[in-house]
């Protein structure tokens, strides 16, 4: 026989039913099963291979503790590999496949590494597969020959390569109470919070509320537990300062009391509506967290415990009374408490024949006696079970006499026919949370089991989480986390005297692999093999036999494992260690995460001109967020020939270029000039109004920091201009020198980049343009000199003209408000129509500053000093400046410093950023490198290849020959060092 | 006969794995060592290895203040790389590349050491200049280094966006091939192991809670387990380095404890195979042999000494993650956790004799200490042995700092949460 | 963890960034002790506890705040403007 549907009961809804398939089979199910219970319900038990046997895996749990029984969801050519059946809630069209078998879930090659047997144990890759020192396999080549297969075999799920279509979201919530878990403690501590008028969020992992009030045959208020929890949910639900969050995993405990939780949203459903994500990230700030975790149940540790038929007790007793699902026909129990015989009477209710009670301990309670004997089952206390069989599928155990307190195994085993086996050995309270948070868990004797701490800051427990079973005491508990004070208020309760300390027998030793970490495959034998080797301590026996390290972070083997381990050594428990627990406490969807910055990671930065751009032909590319003109290419041209072409008329008519991106910051008030004199290399207090002037600023340890215009619009107000790259850094760095280190200086500082459009303006026609259309002021050599800056108006916008040149030519740069910004652009570009103006991008505008000899960041990389750029003459002798003192340690002055130097290419073969320079030239073994290319482009007004390096001491080297050798670009050839300034080194054309 | 091979592995498993020796003793201290090394992380063990073995030093003992290999041996990305900018790191972090090369071999200990690359995306042409910049400097130096088209990247990596239409469009990499990864825990074992059988000391569960001195000079350490005199106290604690320094009396450090937190997905098939950064944040990635991606970002950028990351970062990172890898969005983070990282004020380490007599200094890892695991110990046991620094160690003076001869790779200067 | 900005009110650490550690000395401008100068620049107390630090509000009204945190439990001990409370970095 096989588990089947009962004809009545569960908490499911018979009167629909739902189609899904499962490896291309379809089966149908009910509203409210999971695919664990609706693939039980059909008579499957074989649902997974495990991790490195391939073994045959059924159900093991009913939650979020399962290990085994893992799917991979098809979405479209989406895939969503290792999702756990007994937490997928079946939907009409779901289809899923098995994983880790091949070439199909019933017949697996992979199960052949279960002949490796003892070969395979722990850490035994470690201990082989080491290669030769010589030969072809030389180094760690044989290794990465095996890790070729290795790796094929190993893996569970596959990933797709296609993009997930899912929307994701991200939600910030605050709350005074949060509530982990809505069994009956979560319930009473969100009822009693609510009720006090705090905010409360009550959050449970699965989809219906009510955790074990759900299937425990218990009372509270004189009615079924169970619908005393639906009644409380739904009085609670009503409430306004109530949040209820179904679906909802809580899987991070941060500084703080700052709580993430994971919730799916429209996982189960067939078709969800419009607007809503597929999962959404919440991040709650919460004043208390009540810790309403409950326990799980741990699976003994015996021979053959892994056989699909082989269940948690209570996971047996969760599918008949929630999904009215029979695990099996015949069922035997295997315990170390008492809970398990509740578990055997809810299923003896439910229709199953329990035909053995196989009981560890000699003696056994009276109240489980009398359970024991309403199920009509065989008690056989004293006993164990060492042995399963069946191939996929249990049909007997293997019963002998056991001795609790040495271990020892008598007499003969004795056969029973059973098609199900429940076990149960003991529980551990959910302590994952209150142990991200910094917990240190404490063993309890009587349970055997690790406790959360009673005093923690932020947090309280309540119930199963604090090891408390009773109803009556888990209700009182949560009653008194949540706020409540007056116990008359709490409910009545008839509940069953069974208490579940266990005895502490972890492992039943016997002939076979006996498993602790099920989806792992690491055995008793693994755990002994690591205490032999000395890996003993908590994490190295984690580590060297990869326990608890699967999907299901050891949820059910955390616990027997360190038992295990304890034995060994000879100690007690605890003094192996306790694990400390990270987030997440369940695996958590990346694209959640990332929520909104999924397929959006950053903000595009767009000037006010871009639209201009774009619909002129331009060709964009990222500088940093910014989307940037790189040429504005004619049909037909290469970009060399558009930039070419573009810097070329600049030259000889004139060009514009965008310039808004550049870092804007006004720097005002009485001491701004003061300020200025102390962040630039120069003197800033001496500037005219109305002027403009070149300024250099370096970092605290003496490097160049960045460069840049500033000007002064009034005696205590300067518009400081930075790179477009170092834009925030300056910004940072002044911020923090006024706040931190000058508060006395009355200075304020205000970011304005986004606030002004910029247009660069520059060729020898340039000033005829601007004559053309700028009112209000002139803009002749007198009136605007180099350096000096006018108001004016250009078709009615006001804007701020300053005369400065990046290009080298007569130039000016042109500002108005943003929202101007692309009226005043077309506007130049009307007028500079009868001139000959070109727009001109990037391209253009390094190849001028090349020939200019004028430095960006790629020069500015952080590891230069003013002196390598030959910028000491802007270092101000009269005054400190930031870095003044540190720039004159012995290396920062040493003479075999990279210098900025001037290239000529001298096989006429373009030149490229990041290519090096030899003096020798070795194609083959490339070495000797004496520096590197910053920049390069071909000079319209040379008529060759030049570019910019920084050479180890390479002012001592201008004239002199050596070689271009890149070899990633695999372009080597000859070149001439010479001066940065290629092109009117006295600057005669921007003054004139 | 080796200790470790398939032939002993069979013979083992024929008689129930029952004659498997411990990895490593666990010795009670003695009252004294020729040399002590504190911290039993993969740089201490590595130069206790290399004491004994290069050196023929062997009374030598390890302390460990936990369990052996607890701190960033155990926690990093396993990344592997030898691709830094500046020649003083080529001939050091190349030289440890020689050694892993042949690491399991000498260990005889299989270390998983897997060269199957680091690839290095670029998103703009600046971008692309700057790392063909490195990857020439890298060949220059005799390391291998090459160009990787976008179709080149496509066929080796087919979950990448290489549309084009990403955000930051890939355009380019430079792939280093003989970089990769290898079995963090492993390595820390099998140094462990290899030093113990040439006689070391690894003695778990001791903590350093002072030093003995002799005036200026260090003659030894006090302990969670007593006193322990030594003629040469070496320090490898990196993430602790403060503090341990504070108990020898050195106030200050040109270093700040930072936490990095590193994160694994669950297991799947081979998806990922090699090493690769993101150009316009901070992202790196590998997958495990056992099919874990393995991955990281950014510091959490403050000061720390917990362990323990913070929620904005985790989200960072993996925004990261499908800016690059959109069909991974349906995948599941398993585990996060934090190591702490010995930020230095310009990204480089320290080797160094000092800073007081009789003792020795191996710190400022930043978040790449493990590729350097071999030559860290290699290069510092040189300098212990022979009281004054390996020409490969020589530039990584505790005194770079104030000279301003600076090995700073990243061109951050003195702001240890940018490097 | 949150931080309570004097200005903003308690808000996420996200919007702010670490920028110093605190309690430096920054040398008066003038000093030519290239020592002084050396340990500004490079030297870190880095306790292991209770720790003085410089954040910026960058994500807010960008302050920068005096934050007295413990950095072996990430607790928050105190938090002033930067600019009140005095010169922080007196000068040598």
């Amino acid at each position: 026989m096989s588990p089947r549907r009962a004809t009545s009961g569960g908490l499911i809804d018979r009167s629909r039913s739902i189609r899904f398939t499962f490896d291309g089979q379809e089966f149908t199910g009910h509203p409210g099963d999971t695919l664990a219970s609706a693939l039980l319900a059909n008579g499957v038990t074989l649902l997974g291979r495990s991790f490195k046997y391939h073994r045959p895996r059924g159900v093991l749990a009913a939650g979020v503790d399962e290990p085994n029984a893992l799917v991979t969801i098809l979405r479209g050519e989406a895939r969503e590999p290792n999702i756990q059946a007994t937490m997928l809630e079946i939907y009409d069209g779901l289809k899923v496949v098995s994983q880790n078998r091949f070439p199909s879930l019933g017949m697996d090659v992979g199960a052949v590494n279960q002949l490796g047997g003892k070969v395979l144990g722990a850490g035994f890759y470690y201990k082989t597969f080491m290669g030769p020192v010589i030969g072809p396999l030389k180094g760690t080549r044989f290794w990465m020959f095996c890790e070729h297969f290795i790796r094929r075999a190993a893996g569970l799920g596959k990933a797709g390569t296609m993009a997930d279509p899912s929307r994701y979201e991200r939600m910030n919530a605050f709350c005074d109470v949060l509530v982990v878990g809505s069994g009956p403690a979560g319930l009473m501590a969100a009822k009693a919070a609510a009720e006090s008028g705090q905010r409360v969020i009550l959050a449970e992992q699965d989809a219906r509320l009510g955790g074990s009030a759900n299937w425990c045959d218990e009372t509270i208020d004189g009615q079924p537990a169970g619908d005393w929890a639906a009644a409380t949910v739904r009085e609670l639900a009503r409430m306004s300062n109530v949040r209820v969050l179904p679906r909802t995993s809580v899987w991070g405990y941060y500084d703080g009391n700052t709580i993430a939780a994971l919730e799916r949203v429209t996982d189960h459903k067939a078709s969800p509506r419009r607007g809503e994500p597929r999962q959404r990230h919440w991040t709650i700030r919460v004043g208390k967290v009540v810790l309403a975790t409950g326990a799980f149940e741990r699976p003994l540790v015996f021979p053959g415990n892994d056989r699909p038929g082989v269940m948690l007790a209570s996971a047996a007793e969760r599918y008949a009374a929630e999904y009215g699902v029979l695990p099996g026909e015949k069922i035997a129990v295997l315990t170390n408490n008492d809970g398990a015989y509740r578990s055997a009477l809810a299923l003896r209710e439910a229709g199953c024949h329990i035909v053995a009670i196989i009981d560890v301990r000699a003696d056994i309670s009276q109240p489980a006696r009398a359970t024991a004997v309403r199920t009509g089952a065989e008690i056989l206390t004293g006993r164990a079970v060492t042995a399963t069989e069946g191939g996929k599928k249990l049909h007997c155990i293997k019963v002998q006499a056991f001795d609790a307190a040495t271990g020892q195994i008598s007499g003969d085993p004795r056969s029973i026919d059973v098609d199900c086996l429940l076990m149960s050995g003991g529980w551990s309270p959910v302590i994952n949370l209150a142990s991200q948070a910094g917990a240190k868990a404490e063993w309890n004797e009587r349970l055997q089991a690790f406790l959360p701490p009673k005093d923690a800051d932020g947090w309280i427990g309540a119930g199963g989480f604090n090891g408390t079973f009773s109803l009556d005491a888990a209700l009182s508990e949560g009653f008194a986390a949540g706020g409540g004070t007056d116990a008359g208020l709490l409910p009545a309760t008839s509940s069953v005297d069974l208490d579940i300390a266990p005895a502490g027998v972890f492992e039943i030793t016997g002939k076979g692999k006996a498993f602790v970490d099920f989806q792992h495959d690491v055995t008793s034998e693994d755990v002994r093999l690591a205490h032999r080797e000395g890996f003993q301590s908590v994490e190295h026996l984690k580590r060297y036999t990869t326990l608890g390290m699967a999907t299901d972070q050891g949820k059910t083997s955390n616990v027997p494992g360190l038992a295990i381990m304890a034995n060994a050594l000879g100690k007690q428990i605890p003094e192996v260690g306790t694990t400390r627990f990270r987030p997440p406490f369940a695996p958590v969807t990346i694209g959640a995460l990332a929520a909104e910055r999924y397929g959006e990671i950053r903000p595009e930065r767009l000037t006010p001109m871009h639209d201009w751009h774009v619909e002129n032909g331009a060709t964009l590319y990222s500088a940093g967020l910014w989307h940037r003109p790189m040429i504005f290419g004619l049909p037909g041209e290469t970009v060399e020939q558009a930039y070419v072409r573009e810097a070329r008329t600049t030259r000889e008519a004139a060009g514009i270029a965008d310039v808004s991106t550049l870092g804007k910051i006004a720097v005002q008030g009485p001491d701004a000039a003061d300020f200025l004199d102390r962040v630039y290399t120069n003197m800033f207090s001496t500037l005219p109004v109305g002027k403009a002037r070149y300024g250099l600023m370096l970092r605290e340890d003496g490097l160049v920091l960045d460069d840049g215009t500033t000007w002064r619009l009034a005696e205590h107000d300067f518009l400081m201009t930075t790179t477009t790259a170092n834009a925030g850094k300056v910004m940072q760095h002044l911020e923090y020198l006024l706040d931190v280190i000058w508060p006395d200086l009355k200075v304020t500082l205000t970011s304005v980049t986004d606030q002004w459009a910029g247009a660069s303006i520059a060729g020898p026609r340039s000033r005829d343009i601007l004559a053309a259309c700028v009112t209000g002021t002139k803009v002749d050599n007198e009136t605007l000199p180099f350096m000096g800056i006018v108001y004016g108006e250009i078709d009615g916008a006001p804007v701020m003209i300053c005369r400065l040149s990046f290009s080298g030519e007569l130039a000016y740069e042109v500002y108005s408000g943003a929202g101007h910004g692309t009226h005043v652009w077309e506007a130049l570009i009307a007028a500079g129509k009868p001139f000959g103006l070109v727009p001109y991008g990037l391209e253009a505008l390094g190849t001028m500053r090349i020939e200019k000899g004028h430095v960006t960041g790629a020069e500015i990389d952080g590891r230069v000093t003013a002196r390598d750029l030959h910028l000491d003459w802007m270092l101000s002798k009269k005054k400190p400046f930031v870095g003044s003192m540190m720039m004159i340690r012995e290396g920062l002055v040493a003479p075999d410093r990279l210098q900025l130097v001037g290239i000529l290419s001298r096989d006429n073969i373009p030149l490229n950023g990041g290519a090096h320079i030899v003096e020798e030239l070795d194609q083959d073994n490339p070495h000797g490198s004496i520096g590197h290319m910053t920049a390069a482009c071909y000079s319209p007004v040379l008529g060759q290849y030049i570019g910019l390096a920084l050479v180890k001491a390479g002012k001592s080297r201008h004239g002199q020959r050596a070689f271009i050798s890149d070899p990633l670009r695999k372009r080597f050839g000859p070149i001439e060092i010479v001066s940065n300034h290629f092109y009117d080194p006295e600057g005669k054309r921007m003054h004139g | 006969m080796r200790e470790y091979s398939a032939y002993t592995l069979l013979k083992n498993a024929l008689s129930g794995n029952r004659d498997w020796k411990p990895a490593w003793r666990k010795p009670d201290p003695k009252p004294s060592y020729d040399v002590i090394v504190i911290g039993g992380g993969g740089h201490g063990v590595s130069t206790a290895y290399y004491l004994a073995k290069e050196h023929g030093v062997t009374n030598v003992a390890v302390l460990e203040k936990g369990y052996l290999g607890s701190g960033n041996v155990g926690r990093n990305t396993t990344a592997v790389r030898s691709n830094y900018l500046l020649p003083e790191n080529h001939r050091f972090y190349e030289h440890s590349m020689d050694l892993w090369e042949n690491l399991s071999y000498d260990l005889n200990y299989n270390v998983m050491f897997s060269q199957r690359g680091c690839l290095n995306l670029a998103h703009t042409p600046g971008q692309l200049d700057e790392y063909i910049r490195r990857g020439n400097a890298l060949r220059h130096s005799g390391i291998d280094s090459e160009l990787m088209s976008v179709a080149q990247i496509k066929k080796l990596v087919p979950a990448l966006d290489t549309s084009g239409s990403a955000r930051f469009p890939i355009l380019g990499g430079v792939m280093q091939w003989s970089a990769g990864t290898a079995r963090h825990d492993a390595v820390a074992w099998g140094y462990a192991r290899g030093a113990d059988r040439r006689g070391v000391d690894i003695i778990e569960n001791c903590e350093v809670t002072g030093f003995l001195r002799d005036g200026d000079q260090v003659t030894g350490v006090t302990t969670s387990r007593g006193e322990i005199r030594a003629k040469k106290v070496a320090v490898a604690v990196a993430g602790s380095t403060g503090r341990v320094m504070k108990l020898a009396g050195i106030e200050t450090m040109p270093i700040e404890s930072q936490v990095l937190q590193a994160f694994v997905s669950e297991s799947l098939k081979p998806i990922l195979d090699t090493v690769l950064t993101f150009g316009m944040g901070h992202f790196y990635a590998a997958q495990s042999d056992k099919g874990g991606l393995v991955y990281g970002g950014a510091l959490d950028g403050y000061n720390s000494y917990a362990q323990r990351g913070s929620l904005p970062l985790v989200e960072e990172v993996h925004s990261e993650m499908l800016a690059l890898f959109p069909s991974f969005a349906s995948l599941r983070v398993l585990r996060s956790w934090g190591g702490l990282c010995d930020m230095s004020m310009d990204g480089s380490p320290i080797i160094t004799t000092g800073p007081l007599p009789g003792m020795y200094l191996n710190a400022g890892w930043c978040y790449g200490g493990f590729k350097a695991t071999p030559a860290s110990g290699w290069c510092f046991a040189w300098t212990i042995a022979k009281d004054e620094p390996h020409a490969l160690n020589a530039p990584f003076t505790l005194d770079r700092f104030q000279r301003g001869i600076l090995i700073d790779d990243k061109g951050q200067g003195a702001t240890p949460n940018l490097h | 963890m949150i931080i309570t900005c004097p200005f903003c009110g308690p808000r996420d650490s996200s919007e702010f960034v670490y920028r110093e550690e605190g309690g430096r000395t920054r040398p008066d401008p003038a000093s030519t002790d290239q020592a002084a100068w050396n340990a500004y620049v490079y030297e870190r107390v880095n306790t292991a506890g209770d720790h003085e630090e410089i954040w910026q509000h960058s994500g807010g009204c960008r302050s920068h705040l005096r934050v007295l945190r413990n950095t072996v439990t990430h607790k928050i001990l105190d938090v002033t403007l930067a600019r009140e409370t005095g010169k922080a970095e007196k000068p040598a």
